[in-house]
Parts: C-alpha cells; sequence; structure tokens
C-alpha cells in the first residue's frame, strides 16, 4: 500500500470525531473524584474533630498544599497529553506546591521548639498516609491513564508520572480531613512519600500502556 | 513552511472535522509532503524507510485528530506527532537489531525481494481480518468509494464503513510491532 493509496482509506473513513481531549479530562477529573471519595468515605472519614480542626492554619493548609498540587498536575498532565502543545512551559507550576511546603516548613520550625520536631514529623498516623494515599489515589489515577491512552502524550512516561501527581493530590485532599497530623513537617514527610508512590506507579503503567 | 501555509492547512483540518471528506484527502496530502522533508532528513542514517515514518504519522493524526485543538495551529501539532514516531521507529529498530542477531541464519535462507509491499503498512494490511483486509484494499489499493466496495463486497455500506474504520484502527496499532 502506498502514501496514496492510504490516504483514500483514511480521506474514507468519517467515523464521528472522539470527545475532545479537554472535554475528556474534565470528566475524568469529575469521576475521579467521585471515586476518591466513595473510597474514603467508606474506608476513613473524616476526623471526629473536623469542626474545630477547621479553625487552626495548620489543617487548613493542608488542603491548600493539595488542591494546589492537584490543580498544577492537572494543567501539567493535560498539556502532556496533546502533542505540540507547550508543556515545557507548564512544569514549572508543578513547584508551586512544594515551594509552600517549604515556607511552612521554615515557619514551623520558628514555632516549634527543636525538641518536638522529631515527635512532630513522625505523627501518629504515618503508616496509614502510606496505605490510605495510595489506597484513595490507584482509582482516579487509572482513570487518567485512560485519558492519557484517548489522547497522545509524547512523553508517556513523564505524562504518567504527572498523572500520579494528580491522583495523588486529589487522594491526599481528601485523606488531609481524616489525619490529625496537621504539621508541615508530616506533610512534607509522608505525603510526599505517598504521592510518589502513586506518580512512580503512573510512570511505569503509562510507559506501557499510554504508547501510541 | 508561513502562516499562509499554516491557517490553510488550519482551515483545511477544520473543514474536514465539519465532515468534508474531500477536505480531508487534501489535508492528509499536504501533510504527507511536511512530513516527508522531515523524515527523509531524519530518517536515512538509521536504515529507516522515511516513508514507513510518513505512513505511521499519517494513521496517528488519523487516530489522535481528536487531540488537536481546532483554535490552535496545527504545524506544531503535526510535527511533533513526527518527531514522536521518528523517534518510536528508532527505538523499535535498536530493539528488533537485537533480534535479528540471533536469527541471522533465517535472514540468509530466505532472502525478501525489495518490493512495496514490504513496507510495514503492508505487513499490517496483512495481518487484519479477511473482511477487514478486503474492504481496506478495496478503498485504498483499488481505489473504490464506500459505495462501490459495498456493492461489489455484497455489504451494506454501514458495515463497510466500519470494517473500514476497524481495519485502520487494527493497522494503526500494529504498525512497525510485527
Amino acid at each position: 500500500m502506498d502514501t496514496n493509496e492510504l490516504i483514500k482509506a483514511l480521506a474514507a473513513d468519517t467515523q464521528p470525531r472522539k470527545p475532545s481531549l479537554s472535554t475528556t479530562w474534565r470528566s475524568a477529573v469529575a469521576i475521579a473524584i467521585a471515586a476518591a471519595a466513595i473510597v474514603f468515605f467508606v474506608t476513613l472519614g473524616p476526623r471526629l474533630d473536623i469542626a474545630a480542626a477547621a479553625e487552626t492554619i495548620r489543617f487548613l493548609f493542608k488542603f491548600v498544599v493539595t488542591v494546589v498540587l492537584a490543580a498544577s498536575a492537572f494543567i501539567a498532565a493535560q498539556a502532556l497529553s496533546r502533542p505540540g502543545s507547550a508543556w515545557r512551559r507548564a512544569l514549572p507550576y508543578l513547584a508551586a506546591a512544594p515551594v509552600l511546603l517549604v515556607l511552612a516548613i521554615i515557619l514551623e520550625l520558628f514555632a516549634l521548639p527543636p525538641a518536638t520536631w522529631s515527635a512532630r514529623l513522625i505523627g501518629t498516623n504515618s503508616m496509614v498516609c502510606l496505605t490510605f494515599i495510595p489506597l484513595i489515589g490507584i482509582g482516579p489515577l487509572a482513570i487518567f491513564l485512560m485519558v492519557l491512552r484517548h489522547g497522545a502524550p509524547t512523553s508517556p512516561a513523564l505524562a504518567g508520572a504527572v498523572a500520579g501527581l494528580l491522583a495523588g493530590g486529589i487522594a491526599a485532599t481528601f485523606y488531609a480531613a481524616h489525619c490529625t497530623d496537621d504539621s508541615p513537617l508530616f506533610v512534607a514527610t509522608w505525603y510526599t512519600i505517598a504521592v510518589s508512590i502513586l506518580a512512580v506507579i503512573g510512570a511505569l503503567a503509562a510507559s506501557r500502556l499510554a504508547r501510541w | 513552511m508561513n502562516g499562509k501555509d499554516e491557517e490553510e492547512l488550519a482551515q483545511l483540518m477544520r473543514t474536514a472535522i465539519a465532515g468534508d471528506e474531500r477536505a480531508y484527502g487534501e489535508f492528509l496530502q499536504r501533510a504527507s509532503r511536511l512530513v516527508r522533508g522531515l523524515a527523509r532528513r531524519k530518517a536515512g542514517q538509521g536504515g529507516i524507510d522515511p516513508e514507513d515514518i510518513v505512513q505511521e504519522t499519517l494513521l496517528a493524526v488519523h487516530t489522535k485528530r481528536h487531540t488537536w485543538r481546532t483554535d490552535k495551529p496545527i504545524t506544531p501539532w503535526l510535527y511533533a506527532i513526527a518527531r514522536y514516531k521518528l523517534i518510536d521507529a528508532f527505538r523499535r529498530r535498536g530493539r528488533r537489531v537485537e533480534v535479528e542477531i540471533g536469527e541471522i541464519a533465517d535472514v540468509f535462507a530466505t532472502p525478501e525481494p525489495e518490493t512495496v509491499s514490504d513496507r510495514e503498512i503492508g505487513r499490517a494490511l496483512e495481518m487484519l481480518a479477511p473482511g477487514q483486509r478486503s474492504v481496506v484494499a478495496a478503498i485504498s489499493v483499488d481505489g473504490r468509494s464506500i459505495g462501490e466496495t459495498a456493492r461489489s463486497l455484497n455489504m451494506t455500506e454501514t458495515a463497510v464503513r466500519v470494517a473500514l474504520h476497524r481495519g485502520l484502527a487494527a493497522i494503526a496499532k500494529r504498525f512497525g510491532r510485527n
């Protein structure tokens, strides 16, 4: 079959266009949030003193970090799933959540006596955190991997890693409502490890599944 | 490639998306010429047939056309796909070379003549189910319309469209992977 013959076949194939990638991403995030919410409320649920906690800055700051992570990963994942997009310009947004965390850690170290630092870092929920952020995030990650297959990522592994950050950001937002360890020292340590697990799974899976 | 060419190409694709088969054919012709230039410059040194890159890119353009944002320039999108397919071909070539070292005796035993059908897409076409293959071949190689193909194969036009669509999707999936 030469190229002109191929073109004839392609031009004759006028099946309805698939849904646009922007639409697919938006629906996927809505479904992913719903899936994460179901797993969260069935397995953990919010902490009992959430009303009192909501008046403390440390508790609220957790959501700032996780939502900023999810939002920046959403921007980058969309760009990475589309050929010819300027995705390199979207990657610096991913630094926003880590920068916020570093600033919060500095403030925390000024606020707390050094003797309490390690207790705040280790907390009491590290294993719950490492278990449930990946558990809540794995469903959303699977959904985002399907979107990457629908799209056309020219760097599949990187796109998968960022999809993992997006799933991790959503999962961590829910998990933060359960966890009683609110210190930025705890968040920077255990949330980071938990979200990284999803990012690694995303990179490995996408480098196999999202080739096209 | 200047701004006018870019705008014409994008306009052809927008018309094609609206359902104009002729505009789509014209878009693919122009796209193939642009990609051929890139493929000839880059593919030669790797022992890769540039025309394989052109065809693989066209198939990807077709199956992934929903990833182009209609309000954006189309050439960066087109070239990004071509570049991805080029890199993919080099990557596969690297892997295949390793495989062939163990099978070198077989290669000498059965030398294959260089023909047009030796193109990777020819092999992908041959791997299709017979029904899909005859539909794809009738429209591409024989240049028949959907209606003519339906009559000559004694199928409905809808069945021809479905077989064509699935056949091309299967080729796009298998291209270069056999």
